[in-house]
């Protein structure tokens, strides 16, 4: 422990840590003075447009760019062969997913095109506008292969192969049991049976994919603007794929327009641009097109999921059996792999709850359609809407209320640390403070009342609840037993300045969630001074310490460590130095407010910008052998636990109506224990927004294929997205159990709103319906698929 | 880009954010583009370049529009209004602030074409409650907040507006 700060002090009073502070780095968004990649010009700078496949599935038989050359600005048109020379495949697998299988990707199509909407050419011209109007002129003979479109016949023999060399269409298939299900299931008093979907939906960050690749060849030099998560993983993935050292490849993360998992994978035609960049040793820019967008961002959540629950008279949950099926599109996504999500169906069901037989199957298999790869809560809004359907059911069945049967089944606070069936460790877990705290922030008795009265007027509202478990912080045991690059450490560097400004460098990003402003809540109050006296650096790979960046909501929990630890070290160092100059001992000193002060009494000895002016230029009058270290590094990885868990509950109330089958959402309620909450107005802001991207999963978004894998909902006008003028008010609420294994003691926040937000507004809308005895199960919502479980359409 | 143009273009001599601009563009080249390319007004972003998700919001002779369906060619005469003309003029400062204290910002990619749009409330619904707000911002797609501290910063700047005119 450090003996400097225990976990109460960051509690004390005037404490950084807790508190809601406005984020610094808000004043540009407003003022529009952010900088965006597509806001990065270049001197010499050229862009690319990308010939795409119109079809699912084809055999590129040639490609005759000689009309495109001639267009004016056309300065180069590259295939596939031409970037292979100098860029190198991929093969998306992890060694820990045993038996995973994909085909090697190439940046740019060699051969056949295998979703519609991946490149085959590239067009390299002045502008972007000319670009574009060269690839309309680059024509390219397919010959068009039967498309694998069915995830459910995928493996059928009938079925073609999209990849001969894989032998099948099967990418990756777990297993999982604890206990004996079926001798469960057999002494149970109801088995209660349900099939589920999870449409396939994106991520539709509102600024597109964007990167802009500039090659010194004096330097051998690579310098990438890039609108990434991860920008040390890129980093790496570029040097390799490119022959060149990690040294050599520097990747800059300017402000980010959204990001949600959809920009921590590799893009082939992101790294085209990139080998164009170094082919051509000038700055080459990239900017996805919403069209591009919806057919080239990773989608997800494209799962068909049996699922049963067994329980006894009085409520029990005996056993939960679920076979999950997704697919996947044909290449599995590098280098995180397609077949986490899977994965994380069979790790999370059943997840909230104290049972002991759980069975849990994925099969993961390809087809030509986009590419599927994890978004915002991976797999947890999958998991979190059976397991939660499944509960209601049994409550139904049962003549349960869903509230008590979740009492009845919710693991006990104060019985951690626990094993999960899904052999899942929970550090620390507060489900029932978080039901209690639910309830009493929607008044459930009344809630019910007034149901039952409008029910009797012929108005349907519904009240849904959904339990959830939430998977952050991760250590190695994510990515790097299987193999991939990706760090789970992180780190920070803090230095004081010499008129005492502080300055933190982060390996953590920042996407809008908040990163630069609980590091600096977090330094400030480390250090000792006003936040004002902060200025947080993140996501320049040659400027900050190595880092994993920002995914499975690990930026508070790891990098947030690194900086409290870097911070501390560096007051240490200070006051080390204060105490040769006040002939006083470091441990009666403080810093408090940037003024070196006398811990007892609080009196001001000295301010830091004396202490820094004499070390940074009149060192010679300190003794000799006085460290004077003003610039700390520390490091932090989780050891303990593979994942620190947090959990927490959500409820929708909801209105149906009945004739048109339209879903009127009246309010949303979150309770959530994210460990030590440094800024609770983000940690609010996290959640709401997670809310509402689960809305739209549950209401209204889906990529629609016809019959021959043409991706129907290419537009925002095509596909729905929540708006405001449909969107509740979102009450939230929270329970704090720091996790041990961190001073700080925080755990992640960025995908609980996201994880439980689906199961509540499907529970909430078969509450409302069960007075027709009907359900709906496969998401999107639709007004369609609700009349048609209603007998109407 | 001026290597686009060609004889079809036309000259435009219009005001932006208070400035006059004069520009020879190409007829089909959009608002969005030409503040952004021909002009380094980066605040204005293209989100979906078909009109849906109002990202790219300005003002054209007071009245908001989207700048991915307004071309440049037909703004000879006309006076534009971007957020750095807002931000400079101090016009919308309050509900700047607001939107900074209430978080109603996260990437920021919405956020000039959200102000926009919430400034036109302030000019012309000084009644708006929460949900002729939401009715108002429904054109304009953030997928960070879920909207409500967006909602939240409205609501305040009306309030504060109406306090100190009253």
């Amino acid at each position: 422990m450090n003996e400097l700060v225990r976990p109460s002090d960051l509690d004390r009073p005037n404490s950084y840590i807790g508190r809601s502070v406005p984020r610094p780095n808000a004043r540009k968004l407003v003022e529009g003075s952010a900088r965006y990649v597509d806001d990065v010009s270049l001197p010499r700078m050229l862009h690319v447009a990308f010939v795409r496949s119109p079809h699912a599935h084809a055999a590129i038989l040639s490609i005759d760019a000689s009309a495109a050359k001639a267009m004016p600005g056309v300065i180069r048109v590259l295939t596939g062969e031409d970037i292979s020379a100098l860029c190198d495949p991929w093969v998306a697998v992890l060694a820990h997913l045993k038996g995973m299988k994909s085909a090697p990707q190439h940046a740019i199509a060699i051969g056949k095109a295998c979703w519609q909407g991946e490149a085959v050419a590239a067009v390299v011209a002045t502008s972007r506008a000319l670009a574009e109007d060269a690839v309309g002129q680059v024509e390219v003979e397919y010959a068009p292969l039967p498309a694998v479109l069915d995830m459910e016949t995928a493996l059928d023999a009938s079925t073609p192969v999209i990849h001969a060399e894989l032998g099948d269409n099967l990418t990756f298939q777990r297993q999982h049991e604890q206990g004996d299900v079926e001798a469960a299931f057999k002494a149970s008093h109801k088995v209660i049976e349900a099939t589920f979907h999870t449409g396939r939906h994106t991520g539709v960050c509102l600024e597109p994919r964007s990167i802009l690749a500039d090659f010194n060849r004096a330097d051998n030099q690579l310098t990438v603007h890039h609108s990434t998560q991860a920008p040390h993983m890129m980093q790496g993935v570029l040097a390799k794929h490119l022959r060149l050292n990690e040294g050599d490849v520097r990747v800059i993360c300017g402000d980010v327009g959204g990001s949600f998992g959809i920009k921590v994978h590799v893009y082939p035609d992101e790294v085209a641009t990139c080998a164009i960049a170094k082919l051509l040793g000038r700055p080459v820019k990239f900017i996805a097109d919403r069209f591009e967008s919806m057919t080239t961002d990773i989608h997800a959540r494209d799962h068909r999921i049996t699922g049963r629950i067994g329980v006894d008279r009085d409520g029990a949950i005996t056993a939960i059996d679920i076979d999950d099926r997704t697919g996947i599109g044909p290449y599995s996504v590098y280098p995180r792999t397609s077949a986490i999500e899977g994965n994380q169906v069979v790790n999370l069901c059943g997840g909230p709850y104290d049972f002991a037989n759980y069975r849990a199957k994925t099969t993961v298999v390809l087809q030509n359609k986009t590419p599927t790869c994890q978004y915002r809560a991976v797999g947890h809004p999958i998991a979190c809407a059976v397991t939660e359907g499944l509960v209601d059911l049994a409550a139904e069945a049962l003549g349960m209320d869903p509230v008590a049967i979740r009492r009845r089944n919710l693991m006990k606070d104060g019985t951690y640390p626990r094993v999960s069936p899904a052999g899942m460790t929970f550090e620390g877990l507060s489900h029932e403070a978080c039901l209690d705290q639910l309830m009493a922030l929607i008044d459930y008795p009344a809630l019910r009342a007034e149901q039952a009265a409008l029910r009797q007027q012929g108005i349907y509202r519904g009240i849904g609840i959904a339990s959830f478990i939430e998977l952050t912080n991760p250590s190695p045991f994510m990515y790097g037993i299987g193999g991939a690059r990706i760090s789970a450490q992180d780190g920070c560097t803090v230095r004081m300045d010499p008129d005492g400004s502080i300055v933190a460098l982060s390996g953590v990003t920042e996407q809008g969630q908040g990163t630069e402003a609980i590091l600096a809540q977090i330094v400030a109050e480390g250090v000792g001074v006003s936040m004002s006296r902060v200025k947080v650096i993140t996501g320049d790979t040659q400027v900050t310490p190595y880092g994993g960046g920002t995914w499975a909501s690990r930026g508070a929990g790891i990098g947030g460590e690194a900086a409290l630890q870097a911070a501390l070290e560096l007051k240490r160092n200070i006051l080390g130095v204060a105490g040769a100059m006040l002939q006083a001992e470091p441990a009666t000193l403080d810093i408090t407010g940037g003024e070196v002060v006398d811990k007892a009494s609080g009196q001001v000895r000295m301010a830091l910008a004396e202490l820094g002016r004499i070390v940074y230029f009149r060192g010679d009058t300190l003794p000799k052998d006085l460290s004077r270290e003003l610039m700390v590094t520390r490091l932090f990885i989780t050891k303990d636990y593979p994942f620190s868990f947090t959990n927490g509950i959500q409820a929708s109330g909801l209105e149906v109506d009945i004739e048109t089958g339209m879903v009127k959402l009246l309010k949303h309620w979150c309770v959530e224990d994210c460990g030590r909450i440094i800024n609770p107005m983000l940690v609010d802001e996290q959640v709401r927004g997670g809310v509402v991207q689960g809305i739209g999963g549950a209401l209204y978004e889906h990529c629609l294929y016809d019959g021959e894998g043409q991706l129907t909902t290419t537009s925002l006008a095509d596909y729905m997205v929540p708006m405001a003028a449909e969107m509740p008010d979102i009450i939230v609420g929270h329970v704090e159990t720091p996790t041990k294994e961190s001073l700080l003691g925080a755990k992640g926040a960025g995908e609980a709103g996201t994880a439980g937000a689906p199961a509540a507004i499907m529970n909430g809308i078969n509450d409302a319906l069960r007075p027709f005895k009907t359900r709906v199960t496969a998401m999107p919502f639709t007004p369609m698929r609700i009349l048609e479980a209603l007998g109407k359409a | 880009m001026s290597a686009a143009v060609n004889q079809h273009s036309v000259d435009i001599a219009l005001t932006v954010n208070g400035e006059p601009v004069s520009r020879r563009v190409e007829p089909r080249q959009h608002l969005i583009d030409f503040l952004r390319l021909d002009l380094g007004l980066t605040g204005s972003h293209a989100g979906c370049e078909h009109g849906v998700c109002g990202a790219c919001t300005v003002r054209v002779n007071g009245v908001i529009v989207r700048g991915c369906l307004v071309l440049a060619a037909q703004l000879d005469g006309a006076t534009v209004e971007t957020i750095e003309g807002l931000s400079d003029s101090g016009a919308i400062r309050d509900l700047q602030d607001a939107f900074v204290a209430h978080n109603a910002a996260q990437c920021g990619f919405c956020t000039p074409g959200m102000l926009m749009a919430a400034a036109d409330i302030l000019d012309h619904q000084p009644e708006a409650d929460r949900a002729a707000i939401r009715e108002h911002l429904s054109g304009n797609y953030c997928r960070c907040t879920g909207y409500q501290a967006i909602v939240d910063a409205v609501e305040t700047t009306l309030a504060l507006r109406k306090g100190v005119k009253a």
